[in-house]
């Protein structure tokens, strides 16, 4: 039976009187159905009148007057707004289709479920969003809702001179990123800051790993004595918490009573060394602080896999006549690296946004002349400067969104390539 | 006697080497505990194994009178705790859904997961930052906890549902089959297959505040609300070298007990994390 050649129209009635939500129902004799879905939509229209009205007006106009209109309430109002026009729309689109579907049903002359079976459907397909909600609504609040607003702000003019509630709030298109990319200071402080931030990931990362890997293969040689012991050792920077032990750090490359300083370097009879006011040795001491804290976690991995190495393959590469050289390029290396891969990349990101070493360290600084980020700020710590001290909202979120992309393309690239994005079933 | 002499110097240079790092690992370590028993509150003059060794930073720390050091200690407890007790619970219902039913939306919803799980969530710390004070939680645990708790939800689902696809289908199912509830399938049958990943997700969730620094400095704002990675910041911060040896004893505080639970832990941590990671 095609399309439309049924006796009963019912399918395209009920379509057309679910613009109002719930009629449709109605017409199919769901009563309970119909009246609660009128009530919802009725009720959604009361209480998010104001809201709506409000926050579409003032996400378009960003407010008209002065110290009346707070430029950025109203664009958290808009936002929100936004949002709740997206679940209307969810319902109001899962109404349409709930009188459709069983309009169907009525034109091919099936029964439509009663109310018990309504009740045990409603069971059992709404299960997984009743579950997911409340963390699917946090979700929302707390990490979504920022996303947008940061997405939206890129596009205003929002700093220091045009700041609620005596200035208002203006939408300049991409203004902020042109001016990333025209003005000279801009544009020579981001490339910088981008330059360091790529040097700091790929050397600071590179060195720990390397270091990690190495100690674990050394200290897995068979006629090493005490491993027990030269582990536990090994594993202690990563059981101290980060931040205490960079705070630690921070005192002992301190220039007037640091301990590096007063006696390390002392001892080799060398002249104190201006870790905290010359940026190349701030930049050298982080990436050896990074080190220290980072190569226990890829020695512990490393370890792991370098033990479930079987014992077998070294001695066949022996009887071959391969040199410890030989074994060590062809059987061990390639299995660690393959077996560490994954963990490996997610090492490179995490120090892309190692926020907390390079702020706590010397809060990005030292300060450099003619610049508004400090000479070892990465992009995140560049960002967390411009917003908590020189307001620059703004350009901070317009910065903000340029990491994103860098951070999601690199990922989804390395997701593409792990097992789980390929598995039939993960969809 | 050649091969003997390649193992002499082999092994030679090995132990040189992990001397050089012993050295270079337990220096700072025992620097800051030298440093928390020096007497007067500055170190010039002071050395790792100080002369007339005092408590009295200890005590100071002690003392809520002189410092909100204990406050920032409970605070950082109570937030990781809340933190993780939330993100379980929450983490647990996303996976299960995510991983046991085939909704409408469950594609999205998962890739949407995996995009949000590349920002960091301070990224958007503008936003939280207003958001925080136009909702007036700003300088409130609550707001603290809420931003982490939902900050973990979209990495540790993923984990989770990676660990959840490997227990057999075949076990709710008959299990529906005997007319156990959604509920109860997913109290009685699942999650006590699942408590390996529920403890490494607890893990994550519990160290990822304790650990944080840019949201919590960002949201509270006055000293007794503090955590303590905010608050010894702020110790140093303010005065560096004036209060340094207050600042050694209350870092030997925090780093001495995780320390000891971290190493207790260690092999399942390491375990669970590398299966976690090829499996995520």
């Amino acid at each position: 039976m095609s399309k439309g050649s049924y006796p009963t129209k019912h399918q395209r009635n009920a379509l057309i009187l679910s613009i109002i939500p719930g009629l449709g129902q109605l017409y199919h004799k769901q009563y309970l159905k119909g009246i609660s879905f009128l009530v919802l939509a009725a009720s959604f229209f009361i209480v998010f009148r104001d809201l709506l009205n409000m926050g579409l007006w003032g996400l378009i106009t960003l407010g008209e007057k002065p110290f009346r209109d707070h430029s950025v309430f109203l664009l958290v109002e808009g936002i929100l707004a936004l949002i709740v026009v997206v679940f209307g729309l969810g319902f109001y689109l899962f109404n349409l289709r709930d009188a459709y579907k069983n309009g169907q049903k009525r034109d091919e002359g099936e029964r439509l479920s009663n109310i018990k079976e309504q009740y045990r459907n409603l069971i059992d397909n709404g299960f997984p969003y009743l579950i997911m909600s409340p963390g699917f609504l946090l979700l929302v609040f707390v990490v979504i809702f920022p996303i947008l607003f940061v997405v939206l702000l890129a596009f205003t003019n929002y700093d220091l001179y045009h700041s609620p509630p005596a200035k208002l709030v203006d939408w300049v298109g991409f203004k902020n990123f042109l001016d990333i990319f025209k003005i000279d200071i801009w544009r020579q402080t981001f490339f910088s800051v981008l330059g360091w931030t790529l040097v700091w990931t790929f050397v600071a990362t590179t060195f720990q790993v390397a270091l990690g890997v190495f100690l674990a293969i050394i200290v897995n040689q068979k006629d090493v004595k005490g491993k027990a012991i030269i582990r536990t050792v090994f594993i202690l920077p990563w059981a101290v918490p980060a931040f205490v032990s960079i705070l630690v750090f921070a005192g002992m490359f301190n220039e007037t009573f640091g301990t590096i300083n007063k006696d390390i370097i002392a001892f080799f009879g060398i002249e104190p060394i201006k870790w905290m006011t010359e940026p190349l040795y701030t930049r050298i001491a982080l990436i050896m602080i990074q080190s220290w804290l980072g190569f226990p976690f890829i020695f512990a991995m490393t370890t792991g896999v370098l033990q479930s190495i079987p014992e077998e393959l070294y001695e066949a590469a022996t009887v071959d006549g391969a040199s410890s050289f030989q074994k060590f390029k062809n059987i061990t290396l390639p299995l660690v690296l393959f077996a560490t891969a994954p963990i490996l990349i997610t090492q490179y990101t995490f120090n892309f946004n190692n926020f907390n070493l390079i702020y706590l360290f010397n809060g990005g600084g030292p300060a450099l002349p003619g610049s508004n980020a400090g000479g070892t700020d990465i992009l995140i710590s560049w960002i967390y400067r411009l917003t908590m001290t020189s307001a620059q909202y703004s350009k901070a979120a317009a910065i903000t969104m340029l990491l994103s992309l860098i951070v999601i393309s690199v990922a989804l690239w390395q997701f593409k390539r792990t097992k789980s994005f390929q598995e039939e079933d993960m969809m | 006697m050649s091969i003997k002499r390649e193992k002499f110097i082999r092994l030679t240079l090995t132990y040189l080497v992990i001397l050089v790092m012993f050295a270079i690992i337990l220096y700072p370590l025992a620097w800051i505990v030298g440093s928390s028993f020096n007497p007067g509150q500055s170190l010039s003059g002071s050395s790792i194994i100080p002369k007339n060794a005092t408590l009295a930073h200890y005590k100071e720390l002690f003392d809520l009178n002189q410092s909100a050091y204990l406050h920032w200690y409970w605070n950082s407890l109570k937030v990781s705790v809340a933190t993780m007790l939330l993100t379980v619970i929450l983490v647990s219902f996303t996976a299960y859904s995510f991983s046991r039913y085939r909704f409408v939306g469950r594609k999205n919803g998962l890739l949407t997961f995996l995009v949000l799980q590349m920002i960091p969530n301070f990224a958007a710390l503008i936003a939280i930052f207003i958001l925080a004070m136009m909702t007036k939680l700003i300088d409130t645990h609550l707001g603290l906890i809420l931003v982490y708790a939902g900050g973990q939800i979209p990495m540790n689902t993923w984990l989770m549902k990676g660990y959840l696809d490997t227990i057999p289908k075949e076990l709710d199912e008959s299990a529906k089959m005997d007319g156990a509830g959604h509920l109860r399938i997913f109290f009685q049958i699942v999650m006590p297959l699942a408590t390996p990943i529920i403890s490494v997700v607890a893990l994550f969730s519990f160290i990822a505040p304790f650990a944080d620094f840019i949201i919590a400095s960002i949201l509270l704002r006055t000293e007794k609300k503090y955590t303590l990675a905010v608050g010894l910041y702020d110790m140093v911060a303010k005065q560096f070298g004036a209060e340094f040896t207050t600042f050694a004893a209350g870092a030997v505080l925090i780093a001495v007990p995780i320390a000891i639970l971290f190493l207790s832990f260690q092999r399942y941590f390491v375990s669970g994390l590398t299966a976690g990671g090829t499996k995520g």
